[in-house]
């Protein structure tokens, strides 16, 4: 059920605005903003940061893709709520430490960051979105997102299979 | 027509349109159990398929409707957001993502989500993807080679495979369906027993029978630009179509109507050298789009389509009159006849009859006054605005 509302959302989404839906735009957004405050100097010699300020009237973080992952973390808080499944919690099969779930978070976040910027967007903006409008490198992207991670499984079994159970 | 932005909603309002539609994002992703790395890796291990089901069928759901929406004419596909393809970078950018997937155990999106209901774990994925973002940034000139080899534009798959866009969908929603009951199958297989989430079936085998027939009704019934501009070229002789006189519309500009309205029909760069007051420049294609809709709708104006002949003139008045819109005439024997019998009227023999002698006394003032309007009309002409494409993407 979930699965068609995400797809009439993406639908309706795309003809309101004529684009579809996203979420690493933003942390490109909030990278961005960041960097022109800590270190201004710094991004005027960057190409970059002066491309991605230019674009957006150097206001970065005045980004539709900003607005929308705010919107994404209320509703998934609200959701969490009504289905009562709210706590902190690191998530971890029992065999692996919280430290190597730590470490690996991190390194598949930094990786997906660094892949969303080549790929042109993430699983939602340049695959889902870009299936939707029939955007061969979406649809190319999305192939080489799932064709790699079965790819890779195997050699990173140990961090979500354990001994006797799943 | 769609898409609403930026006629319809601003792009302040769509900021407001984002949170919204980002707040049922995060809900639906939240509900569908995407909120925890283990569902989410599940499919790479064969043990749950939800994501990839999903997945597929929310996209397959969203492309049916778009290819829809724009076949019965209901949105301007050449505005919407096409991500662009860069070969070797959306290859490579994929392949590290899915690296990042099954080390990291989440997507950017379904990070948020889980870090929204206080998933640690996704918290640092998070912060792990500023990280990313933060060494491409700094590491662009190195990246920049890969990062723009290989453009082939906005292109679409049916583009690239050179078959229809009905046709494709079509493939694509048997691929789902195919992909659907495999991975159940081996679901099943590695679990020893049923996904339950798959209940009631009666309820996604209907939706799918729908998405199905929806699917194939895009394929058979033919699409209607396509069909009305080959229709235009044999129908026309039929259809009765108003006829502006050149005299009329001389006297229509001279008067400077208000309620007139010229569409030109010839090719930009004819129209650059030479065009009428009030008039705006789209080729038969452009007649379908989102910014001839804009000026066809406008209430109380009288549209004349003028071209070099009738021909040209015929075609758009038929295919605007099936597109729904009235108060349309054509250009009596086109631009060519009206320049030669007004803007470079010269009087062969003595007018005899009463009209001719009107007719003359007209023309003789248009081919003295016109002039001076089509120059004032060219330098105060704003430069046409073409609605753009939107642009999206991360």
């Amino acid at each position: 059920m979930q699965a068609f509302s995400l797809g009439l959302l993406l639908l309706v989404t795309i003809f309101i605005t004529g684009r579809g839906l996203g979420a690493s735009g933003a942390t490109k957004s909030g990278v961005v903003a960041t960097v022109a405050t800590v270190a201004p100097a710094h991004t005027q010699d960057s190409k970059f940061y002066t491309e991605f300020l230019k674009e957006h009237d150097n206001s970065p973080l005045k980004n539709w893709l900003v607005f929308e992952v705010l919107g994404v973390i209320m509703g998934a808080f609200i959701s969490g709520l009504v289905s009562n499944r709210l706590s902190l919690t690191l998530e971890k099969i029992p065999s692996v430490s919280s430290k190597t779930r730590i470490i690996t978070a991190l390194i598949g976040g930094a990786l997906f960051g660094l892949g969303s910027q080549l790929g042109r967007g993430c699983t939602s903006g340049s695959a889902l979105s870009g299936m939707a409008v029939l955007s061969t490198g979406g649809v190319i992207t999305m192939m080489a997102i799932f064709g790699g991670a079965y790819a890779f499984a195997w050699f990173f079994r140990k961090l979500w299979l354990y001994p006797g159970g799943k | 027509m769609g898409p609403l932005v930026p006629d319809l909603i601003g792009n302040e309002l769509n900021f407001v349109v984002a949170i919204l539609i980002g707040i049922a994002f995060g809900f639906i992703l939240e509900q569908a159990g995407f909120s925890t790395s283990k569902k989410l890796v599940g499919l790479f291990y064969g043990y749950d398929f939800t994501v990839l089901r999903v997945f597929f069928t929310a996209g397959i759901t969203a492309m049916i409707g778009v290819i829809a929406l724009g076949h019965f004419g209901l949105l301007d596909l050449s505005l919407i957001y096409v991500n662009p393809t860069f070969l070797w970078s959306a290859l490579v950018g994929g392949l590290i993502m899915g690296l990042g997937f099954v080390i990291g155990g989440f997507c950017p999106g379904t990070s948020v989500c889980a870090a929204a209901i206080g998933k640690i774990d996704a918290m640092i994925f998070v912060a792990g993807g500023f990280l990313g973002v933060f060494i491409f940034a700094e590491g662009y000139p190195w990246f920049e080679t890969l990062y723009k080899a290989e453009d082939w534009g906005n292109v679409t798959l049916f583009d690239s495979l050179g078959t229809s866009q009905g046709i494709f969908a079509f493939g694509m929603t048997a691929m789902a369906v195919g992909a659907f009951w495999f991975t159940t199958w081996v679901e099943k297989k590695v679990n020893g027993k049923e996904n339950t989430e798959l209940q009631p079936k009666k309820l996604y085998l209907g939706l799918g029978i729908t998405l199905f027939v929806l699917g194939l009704a895009t394929i058979f019934m033919p699409e209607r630009r396509t069909e009305l501009l080959a229709d235009a070229a044999t129908a026309v002789s039929s259809e009765k179509i108003e006829v502006t006189a050149i005299d009329e519309l001389a006297f229509r500009l001279l008067d400077k109507d208000p309620k007139l309205q010229i569409i030109d029909l010839r090719d930009a760069k004819e129209f650059q050298k030479f065009s009428l007051p009030n008039s705006t420049n789209f080729t038969l294609e452009e007649l379908f789009g989102k910014d001839a809709s804009k000026i066809l709708s406008i209430k109380n104006k009288h549209i004349v389509f003028v071209a070099n002949d009738e021909v040209d003139e015929k075609k758009a008045a038929y295919i605007v009159e099936e597109l729904g819109y009235r108060n349309i005439s054509i250009l009596e024997g086109g631009l060519s006849l009206f320049k030669k019998e007004i803007l470079e009227y010269n009087p062969v023999g003595e007018p005899k009859t009463r009209q001719e002698k009107d007719t003359h006394k007209f023309r003789i003032r248009a081919v003295q006054e016109l002039p001076a309007l089509i120059q004032s009309a060219k330098k105060s002409a704003a430069p046409k605005k073409k609605s753009t494409r939107v642009i999206g993407g991360c």
